[in-house]
């Protein structure tokens, strides 16, 4: 543990956000996502359908003025839809350009993931990992790193483009 | 040198906007000049400009740039001095309009980001070759200008002493120095300076900080001449100007132009010209330009762009709040006092920041009397530009988007629609053509016609061209005037058999309608052979907010701006036609218009299914008509347009999203587009 500190604090003088992931509960599984694409964490909001969209793009919100996209993240995972609830959340993405919301069953934490304790995920054939850029140790469990800008800028959303 | 980025990221996009304002403001003047012949009355102004640009321009480091102007100003300096006789007007005016696009093409490249390396001495010695012919040409002058060419001025000219304070933090002191000197050397010679060197010498730039600059050098020029000169630079602050010859230490200290706290400078006009009264009126100008008050300031677009969002916000919480459900039935007669108090004020808001974006349309009409001129010149066709209605006002953005239309439908108009002088007296037409360029409001929308009084379209040709690129889809029969016209808008279109310089390449009209619709506006022809063409830009005021309709389908809403509805009205179930292929139709009044159904369009649940349950709201873009099918109207309101998220990209049939008085969000319909895509 005083290993970990140590070079947490190492880190901090690089950058405070390095390493640090905010976790969430998508199904069964937790995932994590990197703490500098984060902007804020809402609750679950009145969402504006748009059509001709995919069926994991719920639609757009308005975020203090702001319209932003929102994407359902169990269903862009190809799982089965589940009513929202009080513990649904959305968490706001800043990838690049682009802002989206992702909803998500719960939040978790926001954990310090240190790199000797991050696996590339297993070479699979089946395409279901695409999103998931590595395999995080926390404890005993782990925690899946998505890919943001896979999430984002799959070959499903320049498809989506060209409609 | 400390120049942080951000400093000199501000001062390029500075000297950027400023020295782009200089050269209309120069242009204009100009081509003024041209018109009555007479250059007297501008040689001040151009002088000014020229100078303005010349220092700016060594300050950004543009030396090509600086050099030009240079001889430009030396060319005017000579005109405002001398006051040759035999001028040369036209040649002048030309002259000085090279120089004006050489800089106007430097500053494109620099504002790109590419180096700024144009060539311009060749445009330097013919300006240098057009001073010597001038001199030449007028003796006397000669003389009296030796002076100033010369760099050892004849012992009789006094010597000076100035000390130049400049304004605290205007930062690097040394530049300016540098600058100021340079541009001095033109004036005065023998000139020495307290501290010798300051570049890149922290005690130097320190010495100039705490006790300025000092001058000592000789001149010909006197007290006041030479007090305007140095002034003229930028940032100094104060000028302490002393005659060394003089026994009686004579001193001229001037007025601070700007005020210590770097505000707004203030109207220093008054003292100015009672100081400079006794001196020559050459002398005013430069004084009288400092006097000038300060009413406009420039603002960041972006900023203001930011203020129309937080606007746009303010008034739905305004709503939010003034009509919040737990309010409903509570006795708050002072509460909703004071809430229409604040009602009024946001909106009376609103209406400013919406006004503030609103520009003019003059800046961009008096371009084009540069290009009618330029085209004139190279055609070969005397042309007249007749500009009625250039103070409509449109929003800002839409102002960038009709410059380059324009200009082509001008070009267009001149070079394919203007017959050569020949041809004109043969119709009996005046010998020179007329292209009305207009402006004028229609509701919420601004229509430009471009007139030309030529020869017209010619729509057997169109036809015959329309045939080979085989866009005829109807019997030509059946083809309205507007139709076949409508031909020369589409790509790769162009009749013309050789393609000139200006225009005929078939590329341009098509990007013109591009430009256009990009703005959500629209481009008519109208065409009379041998009386004319009239093209017709049918432009939005702003983007930014609109009057909209609000509709309901199932839980969505939907705007639908308000200037796109003819009527709204429920239908009975036997008035609805459907033909074999489940294309529902309605009549009305004698003309049938299809019926789209937005539930089935959006895929969006709804109860209201059976047409006489429902409102049908008929809208109609561009002449044709469309009936919306909706589940009922709820309201009208004033929205402002924001457009959808990036990553969500192009959805069809819908423009942009709207928030509502309560935070949701409508969608915007794309009128025309739904039209494009029921009736293509």
């Amino acid at each position: 543990m005083a290993e970990i500190l140590d070079k947490d604090i190492e880190m901090e003088e690089e950058d405070t956000q390095k390493g640090k992931y905010l976790t969430f509960v998508v199904g069964n599984e937790v995932y994590g996502i990197e703490i500098r694409y984060v902007t804020e964490i809402i609750g679950i909001q009145a969402i504006t359908e748009v059509p001709e969209l995919p069926v994991y793009i719920k639609g757009i919100i308005n975020l203090r003025g702001k319209i932003i996209p929102v994407m359902d993240v169990r269903l862009r995972f190809g799982k089965e839809p589940k009513e929202y609830n009080d513990r649904t959340c959305v968490v706001v993405v800043d990838i690049g350009e682009i802002s989206i919301g992702l909803i998500v069953d719960s939040v978790s934490e926001v954990l310090t993931i240190p790199d000797e304790d991050i696996v590339p995920p297993p070479q699979l054939n089946k395409a279901q990992n695409r999103y998931i850029k590595a395999i995080g140790k926390v404890g005993n469990e782990v925690s899946l790193l998505l890919d943001c800008e896979k999430l984002l800028n799959d070959d499903e959303v320049a498809v989506l483009s060209e409609i | 040198m400390m120049i942080d980025d951000s400093q000199r990221d501000s001062m390029f996009e500075l000297f950027i906007f400023e020295t782009r304002q200089l050269l209309e403001e120069l242009e204009q003047e100009l081509l003024q000049c041209e018109k009555t012949n007479q250059i007297e009355g501008s040689i001040d102004a151009v002088f000014r400009i020229m100078h303005t640009i010349k220092g700016s321009a060594a300050l950004m480091q543009y030396r090509n740039i600086s050099e030009l102007a240079h001889a430009v100003e030396d060319l005017f300096f000579i005109l405002r001095e001398d006051k040759p006789q035999q001028l040369n007007t036209p040649q002048i005016i030309d002259l000085v309009l090279g120089a004006v696009d050489f800089i106007k093409d430097q500053i494109a490249c620099a504002e790109s980001k590419q180096a700024v390396d144009g060539d311009a001495s060749s445009l330097i010695a013919t300006l240098h070759q057009y001073v010597a012919q001038l001199k030449a040409g007028d003796e006397p002058v000669k003389e009296q200008n030796v002076m100033k060419e010369t760099d050892n001025p004849g012992p009789e000219a006094p010597g000076y002493e100035a000390v130049i304070h400049f304004e605290p933090g205007c930062g690097f002191e040394d530049v300016q120095s540098f600058a100021l000197i340079n541009d001095f050397k033109q004036y005065a010679t023998a000139i020495r300076t307290v501290p010798e060197s300051f570049i890149d010498d922290e005690d130097g730039i320190h010495l100039i900080k705490s006790q300025g600059l000092k001058l000592t050098f000789q001149s010909d020029l006197d007290m006041e001449q030479l007090k305007t000169v140095l002034e003229k630079n930028a940032f100094v602050k104060e000028v302490v100007l002393t005659c060394i010859e003089d026994e009686g230490k004579q001193t001229v200290k001037s007025k601070p132009i700007i005020d210590l706290d770097g505000e707004i400078p203030q109207p220093v006009a008054e003292k100015e010209t009672k100081e400079t009264r006794v001196s020559e009126p050459k002398t005013k100008q430069s004084n009288g330009e400092a006097g000038v008050k300060q009413s406009l300031i420039s603002v960041n677009v972006n900023k203001l762009d930011l203020l129309l969002d937080l606007v746009g916000e303010l008034v739905i919480s305004e709503a939010m709040v003034t009509r919040h459900p737990e309010l409903d039935g509570l006795p708050l007669d002072n509460f909703y006092k004071a809430a229409r108090q604040l009602r009024k004020i946001t909106h009376e808001l609103q209406d400013l920041v919406m006004s503030i974006r609103m520009v003019p349309l003059a800046a961009t009409f008096q371009k084009m009397h540069r290009i009618v001129r330029d085209m004139s010149r190279k055609l070969g066709k005397e042309v007249r530009l007749n500009v009625v209605g250039e103070e409509t006002e449109v929003d800002k953005n839409i102002i960038e988007h009709i410059s380059d239309p324009l200009m082509h439908l001008i070009r267009n108009a001149m070079d394919h629609g203007i017959e050569t002088a020949e041809e004109r007296r043969s119709k009996n037409k005046p010998e020179y053509g007329t292209v009305t360029l207009e402006a004028k409001n229609a509701g919420s929308d601004v229509l430009i016609e471009i007139r030309d009084d030529g020869r017209g379209l010619n729509r057997e040709r169109i036809l015959e061209k329309a045939k080979r690129l085989g866009l005829l889809t109807k019997d030509e029969s059946e083809l309205s005037d507007r139709d076949v016209f409508g031909f020369i808008l589409l790509p790769g279109f162009s009749t013309k058999e050789e393609v000139t310089e200006f225009s005929g390449r078939g590329v341009g009209m098509d990007v013109v309608v591009k430009e256009i619709n990009e703005i959500g506006g629209a481009v008519l022809i109208d065409s009379t052979p041998d009386v004319g063409t009239v093209f017709t830009l049918k432009i939005p005021l702003t983007l930014a907010i609109i009057d909209g309709i609000t509709v309901r389908v199932g839980k969505s809403q939907y705007s639908i701006p308000t200037t796109s509805i003819r009527e709204s009205f429920q239908m009975k179930a036997e008035d609805l036609i459907t033909d074999p292929d489940g294309n529902e139709m309605i009549m009305i009044r004698g003309e049938c218009y299809p019926v789209l159904r937005l539930h089935q369009l959006f895929n969006v649940h709804t109860e209201v299914t059976r047409i006489d349950q429902g409102v049908v709201t008929m809208v109609e873009s561009n002449g044709k008509g469309l009936c919306l099918f909706v589940d009922e109207l709820l309201g009208e309101q004033q929205v402002v347009v924001k457009a959808l998220p990036k990553y969500i990209k192009k959805v069809k049939g819908i423009a942009g999203c709207t928030l509502l008085g309560d935070g949701s969000i409508s969608l915007i319909l794309d009128i025309p587009g739904l039209i494009q895509m029921m009736t293509a």
